[in-house]
């Protein structure tokens, strides 16, 4: 499986790293997100500092909408759908290689965007660390739920309008966890639910969106 | 023949639920005014009733989604429970918000609060309007049935991650201020309401589940026989030019 897995994500991250989608659009869009979240909120008003971290994970949430369609429509072209099939691949691998090519991107995405956000919105972050860590679970969660209902949506006469209505929803809490974990990394203040306990959630959430995943994908790539 | 969605348990379960409804009238229009809520404290009634049947009808959804996925229960009545539940849930899920609005303006001074509870209430609103936009996408009814079902699930069990993360989230603004759950000093008049309130849209909610299950499965059989009778046409015309 896991074999099978780490060839899928290498498929498809080659398959990115030549076309420059996610480096041409899908980055740009992201910061573009967060400079505009900067004209709606007036940026000498210290709203933007206190809002950075979740405007910061909205800009990820809609980022992860493109990455998801973009990473589907690469199973779409060309019959790789069908050859996918064929070639005997186990489906549970097919799953976990189309998320960890979305992780991973995801993950680029995040740091040219932090870095935006530090810039940008003057930030000082105090825990480097908290940040990296709710990070990553939270991107694990993200991909996996995305993958899941990005292969729910194929096939669909009406899939990019469908997708953000079911994805978005169900990935709520990701946005609330992260963005009070990351907040407490950079306020460095303590709230009265520890950071490490945002990231357990972002953590289960991952596990039940990752487990779910490895036992239905195969039947989602059936018809 | 025209054929109906009524008969003997539906005329009975119809019955029951108007004799309850009404029951349910009366008695919440007699209960007294209390000192804090005055004339408000009558939707005690309706509202806890609405939230119970929104409830149902999710966990309806669900469970009739997984006997579906399981190959040994599959059968298409179950993918009609599963979409009929969801859609009479997403009319109790707006009552509740709605009623809860209600009552909430005159109880916390405002419609909305973002409290806990509200914006699990609300993102289950939103879990099942994509589920129902999923399920009113043209497709193959064996696909349409698959992917609704796993969207059903999944959209269960996040439900505990959604509620600790929206719990966690309220302590960091404010200590629980409104308290929401029903006190324990109630007077019995105002349980009795409540009770008879669960019992009344339970009943309308498995009365509406019926009807809808049938008016499905009608509305499949007819466009089965739209079908073959412009099949059979077809084929004549191809007789005539031969």
């Amino acid at each position: 499986m896991w074999r099978d897995a780490l060839a899928v994500a290498g498929k498809d991250l080659r398959i990115e790293r030549r076309s420059r989608v996610g480096l041409q659009q899908i980055v740009p869009f992201a910061v573009l997100v967060i400079v505009l979240f900067a004209f709606a909120l007036d940026p000498d008003r210290g709203v933007l500092v206190q809002a950075a971290a979740g405007l910061f994970w909205i800009a990820v949430l809609f980022s992860t909408l493109l990455a998801v369609q973009r990473s589907q429509a690469i199973e779409g072209a060309d019959g790789v759908r069908d050859a996918t099939l064929l070639s005997g691949l186990d489906p549970s691998g097919v799953f976990l290689g189309k998320a960890i090519a979305v992780a991973v991107q995801l993950l680029l995405l995040e740091v040219v965007l932090a870095a935006g956000v530090v810039v940008l919105y003057d930030v000082d972050v105090e825990g480097i660390g908290t940040l990296a860590i709710t990070a990553v679970a939270a991107t694990v969660g993200l991909a996996a739920v995305g993958s899941l209902y990005g292969a729910l949506a194929t096939g669909l006469h009406v899939r990019e309008t469908l997708l953000p209505l079911l994805l978005l929803p169900v990935v709520a809490p990701v946005l609330i966890a992260a963005t009070r974990a990351s907040e407490s990394a950079l306020a460095d203040t303590t709230f009265e639910v520890a950071p490490a306990d945002w990231v357990g959630l972002l953590a289960v959430f991952a596990v039940v969106y990752v487990a779910f995943g490895l036992v239905a994908y195969g039947s989602l790539l059936e018809d | 023949m025209r054929k109906g969605t009524s008969s003997a348990l539906t005329l009975s379960l119809g019955f029951a639920a108007v004799v309850a409804l009404s029951a349910t009238v009366v008695l919440g229009l007699t209960l007294p005014k209390t000192f804090e809520q005055e004339e408000y404290s009558r939707l005690i009634a309706v509202h806890p009733g609405v939230a119970w049947a929104a409830y149902i009808a999710f966990g309806v959804t669900a469970v009739a989604s997984a006997l579906w996925l399981l190959p040994r229960t599959r059968s298409r009545t179950w993918d009609l429970v599963a979409g009929a539940s969801a859609e009479i849930g997403v009319v109790f899920t707006a009552l509740m918000l709605v009623t809860g609005s209600i009552w909430g303006r005159p109880t916390w001074g405002v419609y909305w609060v973002w409290d806990a509870r509200l914006t699990l209430s609300a993102l289950m609103l939103m879990l099942l309007v994509g589920y129902l936009a999923l399920r009113r996408v043209p497709a193959d009814p064996d696909v349409r049935a698959q992917r609704s079902a796993f969207v059903a699930l999944l959209s269960v069990l996040v439900v505990p991650v959604n509620h600790y993360a929206v719990e966690w989230w309220r302590t960091l603004h404010q200590s629980r201020s409104l308290d929401m759950t029903p006190s324990d000093d109630l007077d019995g008049e105002f349980i009795a309401a409540m009770m008879l309130g669960l019992l009344a849209f339970t009943l309308v909610y498995a009365w509406l589940l019926v009807h809808r299950v049938r008016v499905a499965r009608l509305e499949e059989e007819r466009e089965d026989e739209a079908l073959a009778v412009a099949i059979d046409e077809r084929r004549r015309e191809a007789e005539v030019v031969g």
